[in-house]
Order: structure tokens, then sequence, then C-alpha cells
């Protein structure tokens, strides 16, 4: 693949024996992982196109142990990757042969749950889905749900910002994070928020989110919950084109109705899903939307058949509401396992641009086209709400070939999401695999600015580095920084 | 009195700027003034006014989102909302007048400027939460951008929440770019008279342990909910505790019901419908039972909602104190008598044991000059905060010294 990460520091590849020691001796041998078997299993993350081998993994079990490793390696100038469960699909947990990775896995502990007050403090190492389990006998939940979330960590939620289906009504992670415990690289502990809203000063917190890593480790955060609503039901619309269907969920919202997620699945991609999940989907159509909306039974019969009203318009080759919880978990299992499902046909390079909605056909075209001419087949899956796109190219990682007009098709689409005044990544992050697209959506002084802000937390720049900006220009900004 | 100068576009605004760059002279930031009053007095050569750099340039309602110069007043924004239905759902307050300020004036630039969120915000977050992209000017008069007009963005740093909240202090806002949403088909209100202070909270952090979407929870206690403009509140002659409750027509209903009975131990509400709530909400939105007066000090305290009773209760054991719970009890403003601290001390004392920060929001400029008015940061939170400063404003040009004494 032809991202090129940053040459490794001979030096300190040359004490990596030594550097070994001195972790074992600072987190314990337990917490150490210098083998080459056992690190093997940290030397890629959800971009499995990349990776290195770490030079040591770090799984500390207190905030006091992640601030000792940092500041030894603060002192030692050793290059830190973070990394929760490693899903990251932009490579953001992506190590690096000459850093040391410094997992949040065994902080998995809910520390305190306040149902009046309305907020979980957790350890950052904890899985998404672990959250709104320990709240649920209360009927309460954590909003934000990756597709990932039965895997995926809080701290790479907070690191990435991460967003899912349901974000349309309840918002990505930055709208519900209220407080974090962050490690810095000189391994200062930053206490920023709490239990109360909007905490003082400039939003330190919500600069911290979404980060990618770079600013500091999180291993504490107090989290919003909210109570779940009494029920929930999808429906599916399938229809003739991609254009009916866009242009019904713009019905839908011009009407004053904002569904609790609205999902699009283009043909490809709901025969696949379909034949996995068997969720019902109509074979039929070209495109399909599920739509769910919350709340009694007798609010979501009347919400679902208003929008079955405004669907009629479209002419829907499909209307179909859910019959119960089990067709329900059925439709939803076959949209949450969509990457698993394709991922078992083919490799797949799954991207995450955001469009405004009304550029929604023309996108399609375009990345119809922009695939075919690629010669490589693409299934479209996307939060329809709010314009947050991922297409799937579809393509041989054994052909070297194919893989990499996969990026190249990849980069087309993403150039052609910010032309339309979109951004080239919703959820997911830019890590790596977005890293050298960044001066198309902004000018070089707006990346210098941002990078000037990471020096303000990573003076060294030694947290997570060769990702979110291109390399030249990181060296611009770290030698502007030194003068 | 300083100079104030009027940028009509963000090309003039850095012309403008530039010979203060030059000479390293500071400048005050407003819109359109009305929050002048708030915060640490500056000491600046000049005044610089977004208020020319007006309109909404971008508004598609089926993307629920809209684009507008920084200065364009709010009720413009709402009045173009309201056309189609839709609104800020996180309904800024007009926090200007009671600090003495002009009422509804402020622009939508200040808004985001300062985060201002009204009650909404415990269902629906906060200002900046609804802000989706920025272009503005630095202290450097570099003219940026940041964010985008999608509503999912996670590429590069999220510099849109850097800047809001910033009081002007990192850049000159020119241009916004924020989320809009449906405005309700129908709102009804359950107030349940003469509840004390804590209880009313407790039933406010019970209504939002239910699962029918309340979206706006406020406490009055006597004094203050005698001094509603609302009569028919006014005229109870008692606390009044409110929960609001949005949707479509029947589900309203249907929650209404729902509510009384699953907090019938609080007693029986009074229920109000759309016309009287929007009246009544309205009026919270303006801040009128806090009104400008000379004689006492306003604080606004961000608290977990539970504490905002044990944090008044602390006040109260050195100060007469009148109050507003809203958030559930979680946003305390608490109007003090005037004195040479403003009460800071045990203010600050009060918070510091239950949690929270406070912000002294009206005072006069001299109790302002020597007290902080923002909530004390720690060392290295200060430290972080002061390399962001430098990052868009080496030099200290923008309202220097408003938030911090040497921010």
């Amino acid at each position: 693949m032809s991202l090129a990460m940053p040459l490794p520091d001979k030096v300190t590849l040359s004490r990596s024996a030594e550097i070994i020691a001195d972790l074992k001796r600072i987190a314990g041998e337990v917490a150490v992982i210098a083998d080459k078997d056992g690190r093997r299993t940290f030397e890629t993350d959800g971009l499995t196109a990349y990776r290195a081998m770490p030079l040591a993994v770090v799984l500390p079990d207190t905030t006091e142990l992640v601030a000792e490793v940092l500041r030894y390696c603060h002192r030692e100038k050793i290059k830190v990757v973070a990394r929760g469960a490693g899903t990251s699909l932009c490579g953001g947990a992506l190590p690096l042969e000459d850093a040391v990775v410094i997992g949040v896995s065994r902080m998995s502990k809910v520390l305190e749950i306040d149902y009046d007050n309305r907020f979980a403090r957790v350890e950052s190492g904890i899985t998404n889905l672990a959250i709104s389990k320990a709240v649920a006998e209360e009927g309460f939940f954590y909003a934000p749900d990756p597709s990932s979330q039965l895997a995926c960590t809080l701290a790479g939620n907070l690191a990435m910002n991460s967003g899912g289906a349901h974000c349309l009504k309840y918002g990505v992670t930055t709208n519900n994070v209220l407080g974090a415990k962050v490690v810095l690289m000189d391994g200062e502990i930053l206490e920023l928020g709490g239990p109360h809203l909007d905490a003082e000063g400039y939003d330190l917190l919500g600069l911290m989110i979404g980060s990618e890593g770079q600013f500091g480790i999180i291993t504490e955060a107090t989290v919003r919950i909210l109570r779940a609503a009494e029920g929930a039901r999808p429906m599916l619309l399938g229809f003739a084109s991609s254009e009916a269907a866009g242009a019904c969920v713009s019905a839908i919202i011009a009407t004053g109705i904002i569904p609790v997620a609205i999902e699009f699945m283009d043909r490809p991609a709901i025969e696949v899903c379909e034949s996995f999940a068997k969720a019902g989907y109509p074979m039929d159509a070209e495109a399909l939307l599920i739509v769910e909306v919350e709340g009694s039974e007798e609010e979501i019969n009347d919400r679902l058949a208003q929008i079955s009203c405004i669907a009629a318009a479209y002419n829907p080759t499909t209307t179909q509401i859910s019959s119960g919880a089990t067709q329900s978990a059925k439709i939803w299992k076959g949209r949450k396992s969509a990457f698993g499902a394709i991922g078992r046909i083919s490799d797949y390079y799954c991207m995450d641009g955001t469009i405004p909605l009304s550029r929604l056909p023309e996108v399609l075209r375009g990345i119809g086209e922009i695939c075919a001419a690629h010669k490589l087949r693409v299934a479209n899956i996307f939060h329809a709400g709010d314009g947050n796109l991922h297409p799937l190219i579809l393509y041989d990682a054994n052909d070297e070939a194919s893989a990499e007009r996969a990026e190249l098709a990849g980069a087309e689409i993403l150039s052609l999401c910010v032309e339309v005044g979109g951004c080239l990544t919703g959820e997911h992050g830019v890590g790596i695999e977005k890293r050298d697209l960044m001066t198309k959506q902004f000018s070089e002084a707006e990346l210098m600015l941002q990078m000037n802000i990471k020096t303000v937390f990573d003076p060294d720049w030694l947290l997570n580095p060769g990702k979110v900006f291109p390399l030249h220009l990181t060296r611009d900004a770290r030698s502007s920084s030194a003068a | 009195m300083s100079d104030i100068l009027r940028a009509a576009t963000a090309w003039e605004l850095q012309l403008m700027l530039a010979p203060y760059i030059e000479k390293k002279t500071p400048i005050e930031v407003v819109g359109s003034g009305s929050k002048a009053r708030i915060g640490r007095p500056t000491q600046t050569a000049a005044t610089i006014s977004t208020a020319s750099m007006h309109g909404i340039w971008m508004y598609e309602p089926t993307e629920l989102v809209m684009s507008a110069h920084g200065g364009t007043p709010l009720v413009q924004i709402e009045a173009a909302l309201a056309g189609n239905n839709q609104m800020l759902a996180f309904e800024p307050t007009d926090i200007g007048p009671t600090s003495g300020g002009a009422r509804g004036t402020q622009t939508i630039g200040s808004v985001f400027a300062c985060n201002v969120s009204g009650s909404r915000r415990i269902a629906i977050g906060a200002a900046r939460d609804h802000l989706l992209g920025i272009e503005g000017v630095n202290g450097r008069g570099e003219l940026f951008r940041a964010g985008g007009r999608v509503m999912k963005n996670v590429t590069g740093y999220d510099l849109c929440r850097g800047v809001a909240g910033s009081w002007g202090t990192l850049a000159i806002l020119t241009e916004v770019t924020f989320k809009v949403l449906p405005a309700p088909e129908k709102t009804a209100t359950l107030v349940y008279p003469d509840l004390p202070d804590d209880i009313g909270v407790e039933l406010m952090c019970a209504a939002m342990r239910l699962p029918y979407e309340v979206c706006g929870t406020v406490h009055l206690p006597k004094n203050v909910a005698g001094r509603l403009e609302h009569s028919a509140l006014a005229d109870l002659g008692q606390a009044v505790t409110a929960l609001r409750i949005e949707n479509f027509e029947k589900s309203v209903d249907y929650r209404t019901q729902a509510m009384r009975e699953a907090l019938k131990v609080y007693g029986d509400p009074l229920v109000i419908g759309s016309m009287n709530s929007l009246e009544f909400w309205g009026e919270l939105r303006r801040l009128s039972v806090m009104p400008y007066d000379e004689a006492t000090c306003l604080w606004r305290i961000s608290t977990a909602p539970m504490m905002g009773p044990k944090v008044v209760a602390s006040i109260r054991r050195h100060m007469p104190a009148e109050v507003m719970y809203d958030w559930s009890g979680g946003l305390v403003w608490i109007e003090v008598p005037a004195s040479a601290d403003a009460g800071s001390s045990d203010v600050r004392r009060a918070v510091a044991v239950h949690g929270g920060h406070a912000t002294l929001i009206r005072a006069d400029a001299s109790v302002r000059g020597s007290v902080e008015v923002f909530q004390p940061q720690s060392p290295l939170a200060e430290r972080l905060t002061g390399g962001l400063k430098s990052v868009f404003d080496p030099m200290r040009m923008l309202n220097p010294g408003r938030m911090y004494a040497n921010l």
C-alpha cells in the first residue's frame, strides 16, 4: 500500500532491550508485552492493510501507571501510540516500530453510576456496549453506537469522536461526554469537567475528544447516560432508485420528523446483508431505507404510519413495518453486521465521507463511475439522515494492483465529498488513511493552526505520530514551534 | 470611550485589525455589545464590532443547516427558522439584559462565542453541540475556517468547540454554520406548585429518569416566581416547578397523562398548553425573573443537578440570595447583595465543596476587575489555556483579560 510512515529512529530501536527492561521495572512484568508473538497481536488495527511491530506493548491498570510510563517515554523521547480495542478503520491505532503501544484494555471498570444526575463514570478501556449494559437495569443507555460497539472501547470512541446509526437523534461522542481524566505526554494528569455541564474556560474536553490520541491518553470519563424510550421499531422502505430513497429522506425531515435513525443501503449491500442476516430485506429494491422511530406503542404506530404516507409519494417497492422485537433485531443485525458480511465475500476498503444530503444522487452516481473506472465493485451503506456515507470498495488484498486501485478510488471518492461541500471523514477519523488528503479540505495555514494546537498538548510530537497530517507539513510545524 | 470600528466583511475586518496588530494595541471584540458588561473589564484602545457583517447566506431546511455572518441578529435567524417551522434547539438565553445590556439584540456570533444555551440544553445539548463550522479572524489577523456544513465531521481537530465559549479571546467569528431542528408541533408544561427547592429538584431529576423526553425543567422559588410576567403563574403566589414536554399532538397528550401518573407523589400539576408554554419558556429565555439591578450581583453556577440546592444552602449561610434553578437543578442563577467582592469567596467555596463552576454575570466593573469572573482553573488547565491563546492570538490582541487576567 502506498502510505509511508515516518522512518523509525535507529537510536531508539538500538535501545529496545534497555527500554523494555525499564518498562518492566516501571509497570511490572505482566503489564509489558515484549515477545514477538505477543506484540504481533498489536501490529495492526481495523485497517489491516498496514502493519508495524511495536517496540513494546504496555497494558497499565491505573491512571497513575499510565502517567509513570508516559513520564518515562517523555524523558527518553520515545514515541507512544495509545490503543483501545484496535478497531480503528483508518489506522488510528497503527503502531510504529520505534513506538511503545499503551493499551487501556485492562482499565475497564465502571466506577460510579448516578441515575439522578444522569452520568456514569467509567474507565476508558470499557467497551462501548458495556456502558449501556451497566445501566440497562434502570432503562438507561449510553447513546453513541458505532457498529463495532461490542468490541470497541470508550477510549477509542473518545479519541476518534465516534458516531453510529442513532447519532441522528442523540449526537456523537463529543455530545455525550461530560468529563475526562487525561494523562498528558509528560505524565501530568489533567481533570476536565465532571457531572456538571459545560466546564469552565476553553473547551479543553471538546478539543481532546476527536484528537486521535495525539493530545493525551484518556483513562477515565464521565459520560452522559439517557433514559431509553419506551420502545423503538424500524421499518423498511424499498425504492426503485437511490434518487427516490434520497428524496424520501429529505421529505421526512422537511415534515419535521427526526427519526432516531435513517440508514441507507444500495442493492449490492442489500444482497450481501440479506444473505448473511436473513433480515427480510427486499431483494427487488435498488435502494433500501431502514427508518427507526421511538416512543410508546401508539406513538410508534402513528409515526410509522406518517412516514409510510410520506414515502408513498416516492413509489416505494416495499413498505414493511417491523412486526416486533424479533424482526427488529434481525433488521438491525443485518445493518450492523454489514461490514462483516461484506468482509466474508471480499476484502474491502471502507470510506467515511459526509456530504450535504441534497447532493446525494450525484455523489452516488460519481461513486459508481469512479469505481467502474478503476474496475472495482462498490457497495454503499450509510447514515442517510446526516449524509454520512460508507462506500465499501471491494478489492483483492492478494492482488497489489487491485489494492492500489482501491486506495486511488477511495481518495477520488473523498475528494468528491469535499467538492460538494462535505468532509473526508464523518465518524472514523483521519488516522493514516486520510492523512494525505487533508490538504483537499484545509489550507496549509489552517492545518498549521491545528498542528500548533497539537504542539500545545504534546510539544515533542511523541503521541501517535505520523497520523492526521501530511508528513511534510508536520515537519514544518515542528521546526516552526522549535524556532 | 474608545473608537468603534464596524467591519462589513471579513476582509475589511482584517484591514481594520492590521494597524492595531502592527502597533500591538489590543482591541475589544463585540457583536451588538449586549454582553459587554459580562466578564473582566478590558483595557483596549478600540472596539471592533461584527454587527455590520450580517445576513443568512445559506439555509437548507431539509438538511437542518444554516450559515450566517457573525453579526446577524439572533432575532433575524429565529424569524427565518420560524418561517419553516424550525428552531435553534438550544434556545440561547438573552443574558445581556440582566447585566444592563440591550434586550433582544444579541448576534448569532456572540451566542456561539459565549456558548449560550437555554433550558433545552439538558435534552439537546449546548450551543457548541450545534455549531458545525466557523470562519473567523484570529489575533494574528489571519482568516481561517474550521468544521464545515455537514452534521458529522471528524476531519481534523474540533476547533469549533475550542472557539465556542472563548468569549472572543481566540478569534472574531465572521461566519457560523450551525444545526437547526424542527419546532415541535405541540408543547405542554406540567407546573407543580409550592414545592421547597430540594423537593423541586428531586422532582425534576425524577422526571428526567422517565422515558418521556422531558426537554425543560426549571424550579422558581416563591419570590422569584412572583417576578414572572406570566400572570397566571405569578399570581399563584407559590414556588413553581415546571416540566416541559414537546412532540406531535397525540404524543404530548399521552405523555402528559403518563407523567402525571408517574410523578403523582409530587402533587397534581397545573397543565398549561402550547401558547402559555411558549410564553412561559420564552420568558425564561429572556431571564426576566433576574432583571438588571445595581443593588445585587448575579452568579451563574453549573453543578450536578442534585447538588443545586446544596450549593445554594451553603451560600445562604453567608448572605441572603434569590435563586432560579434550570437544568433540573444543575444551572443555578443566584442573586446576592452587591458588595466589594460579590460574595465571591463564599460562592467559590460552595462550588468547591459540591462540584461545578461559577461565573459572575452581573457586578459593577470595579468588582469584575478585582475578583475572578470566570471559574479559576487548575494550574495545568491554565497552562494549556494560555498555550491555546498563544496559538490563536500570541500578542494578546483580542479581548485581553476578559476571561482571565493573563489571557
